[in-house]
């Protein structure tokens, strides 16, 4: 983060992509396509803005330390990571999906404590507590759909877009806990010292969110 | 543990190696003399006090951040400190109890139990100052520059200052009748000014038009100084108390302004650091480069009440080591140092005790030892030249 370079956190894929027509709204154009560049650090049209290509799940770790400005996030990353270093001051109402929990639509209710197979621990952890109910937390890296098949766990608590893998496999929607959309992120200290520049960003994003519409 | 890690520290608990240290501590003199030329005297707490002492009035977060132990003589539960402001107000109020206004300050290390900030240190080294009996922005005025003095003590430069009120949002859900349970989501989502999560949950009280707009807009009310403008207009009509916060911070801002013309200010309305345990004015220094504040401060009256007086009471407060990593001095090491043989000799001891007297480093051989004065770090030698033992540069052959 230096002086005068405004650093933008992106990770791949469909962020990405959803979240380019939006910075081209606010006239910022990569010079590098990441799926073809091996470069982590893009370059754009604009001299003074850079954009970083990491992990999804590291995008708020690297805005909350300043290594980049600003960022876009998920908001199931953000409320597993504990968005409270952060300004999340935009709803990009992009990469839009709905964290819900699933399992299988005939299981009955246990007496004894349900396992719960997900990569959101504190998501899943906060809301069962706001339930009322104690649950086991199996963490999975991946494929949650295929813990209740093999009784490795009762339930699991994912993201869900379509649904189509889940009801491929068997398994159905039973409870809602969040919309997932991404948000805009902006470290604390950037948005206080650079706050000419990005309150403009801010706004030059908001009018093509609502274009969006 | 094994016979392989005895050597590991805790997470997040470091120590300071001989260069730094000797940094740390030009440093921690130099902050300490600055202090004293503006009146602040210094006040050595305790490293550990009985809990109730050590969290009045501070909230929840400092209460997770402190090590609890048992005092074995008692039965009673012991912190070990956290944050040394609630110690040093503690001895304004009950302590010294002056009627005329106290400066103190301090300069320890803390415990936390959970590492905060990019250096993830739990045992910060805290320095700070604080400035009891006096209610105005005058106070407040001169802890501020004090904290930017000290920063330039420092080397730090091209610090930006961040100033916010918290009676504004206070004044706010006051006169909104917000209940604790709806102000804590509300605080949650504006500390993060995140607008989805705000308008979500002002939805769900049951407000008028009014309050749901100020609240909405409060997440916007920061910038440079149009911001102030922007907040007496938006805030317009809101109670005496959100107004007279405004306004304190208008008067402030005007102060800050014509004391240090040429540091650059930044405006929040909605700036809720230490919300649960300030008052007033809220103040931080930021530096590029950092992606957190480099040191903070703002205004907790009656924190003493619990100890038997309420007082007015501003202040500041920083981490020594985190001020040191932004110094851009060069480090000097052993620089200078004199290496003297090891001989009886009245003669050379009456030399060495001398050249010590003048504050030169004198570093004697031991019988047997290995490396020389090169491998000493020492750039120059006690010679006997003439019968005299003279200090000459050292030779490398």
């Amino acid at each position: 983060m230096t002086s005068n370079t405004l650093t933008i956190a992106l990770s791949k894929g469909r962020l990405f992509k959803e979240a380019l027509p939006l910075l081209a709204h606010a006239g910022i154009i990569p010079k590098d396509d990441p799926d073809t560049s091996r470069k982590l650090i893009l370059d754009t049209n604009q001299a003074d803005v850079k954009l970083v290509i990491i992990r999804a799940a590291d995008v708020p770790t690297y805005v909350e330390y300043g290594a980049a400005d600003i960022g876009v996030a998920g908001k199931d990353v953000l409320m597993e990571h504990g968005g409270d270093g952060l300004y999340e001051p935009l709803d990009l109402k992009i990469a839009r999906c709905r964290m819900m929990v699933a399992g299988r639509p005939a299981a009955a209710d246990h007496a004894r404590r349900l396992r719960i197979a997900t990569k959101y621990v504190d998501i899943t952890r906060r809301y069962y507590a706001a339930q009322g109910v104690q649950v086991e937390i199996i963490k999975l890296y991946g494929s949650m759909e295929l813990a209740p098949l093999v009784g490795l766990a009762d339930r699991i608590v994912d993201l869900v877009d379509t649904g189509n893998t889940l009801k491929a496999n068997g398994l159905q929607a039973l409870e809602h806990i969040a919309d997932i959309s991404a948000r805009l992120i902006v470290n604390k200290a950037a948005m206080k010292m650079k706050h000419v520049q990005i309150k403009k960003l801010i706004a030059l994003l908001s009018a093509a969110v609502a274009g969006n519409k | 543990m094994s016979r392989q890690d005895r050597w590991l520290l805790p997470e997040g608990i470091e120590e300071v190696l001989p260069i730094e240290a000797q940094q740390l501590e030009t440093l921690r003199r130099r902050l300490l003399d600055l202090f004293r030329t503006w009146g602040y005297e210094l006040v050595i707490p305790p490293l550990v006090e009985y809990l109730e002492s050590l969290l009045t009035g501070t909230g929840n977060d400092l209460d997770l951040q402190t090590f609890k132990i048992t005092d074995q003589l008692t039965g009673r539960l012991m912190g070990v400190r956290a944050d040394m402001t609630p110690q040093v107000a503690r001895i304004d109020a009950h302590r010294l109890k002056r009627t005329t206004p106290v400066r103190l300050c301090y300069l320890g290390t803390v415990l936390h139990t959970m590492s905060d900030g990019l250096a993830r240190s739990r045992n910060p080294l805290q320095v700070g100052a604080e400035l009891y009996g006096h209610a105005g922005i005058e106070s407040d005025l001169e802890v501020l520059c004090l904290m930017l003095e000290t920063l330039a003590a420092t080397g730090v430069q091209d610090v930006h200052l961040d100033l916010g009120h918290v009676g504004i949002y206070r004044g706010l859900v006051r006169e909104a009748g917000l209940d604790s349970e709806q102000e804590k989501t509300l605080f949650d989502a504006l500390q993060r000014k995140a607008h989805t999560d705000i308008e979500e949950s002002l939805a769900k009280f049951a407000l008028t038009k009014t309050y749901r707009q100020r609240f909405a807009q409060l997440a916007d009310l920061n910038g440079g100084a149009e911001a102030l403008e922007e907040g007496r207009r938006v805030l317009h009509g809101a109670s005496a108390e959100t107004m007279n916060a405004l306004e304190d911070l208008c008067s402030l801002a005007q102060a800050v302004r014509r004391r240090l013309p040429h540091t650059p200010l930044h405006f929040d309305l909605a700036e809720l650091r230490g919300y649960r345990y300030h008052t007033g004015a809220v103040f931080a220094a930021y530096v590029p480069g950092q992606g957190q504040a480099v040191a903070q401060g703002g205004r907790y009256d009656d924190i003493g009440a619990v100890f038997g007086r309420a007082r007015p009471a501003t202040g500041f407060s920083a981490d020594l080591k985190t001020l040191a990593g932004l110094t851009t001095a060069p480090a000097a090491a052993h620089v200078g140092g004199i290496f003297a043989p090891c001989a009886d000799d009245a003669a050379l001891d009456a030399q060495i005790r001398k050249l010590r007297a003048e504050g030169e480093c004198v570093v004697c051989a031991l019988p047997g030892q290995t490396g020389g004065a090169r491998e000493m770090g020492c750039e120059r030698v006690l010679e006997l030249r003439q019968g005299v033992w003279t200090v000459v540069k050292r030779e490398d052959r």
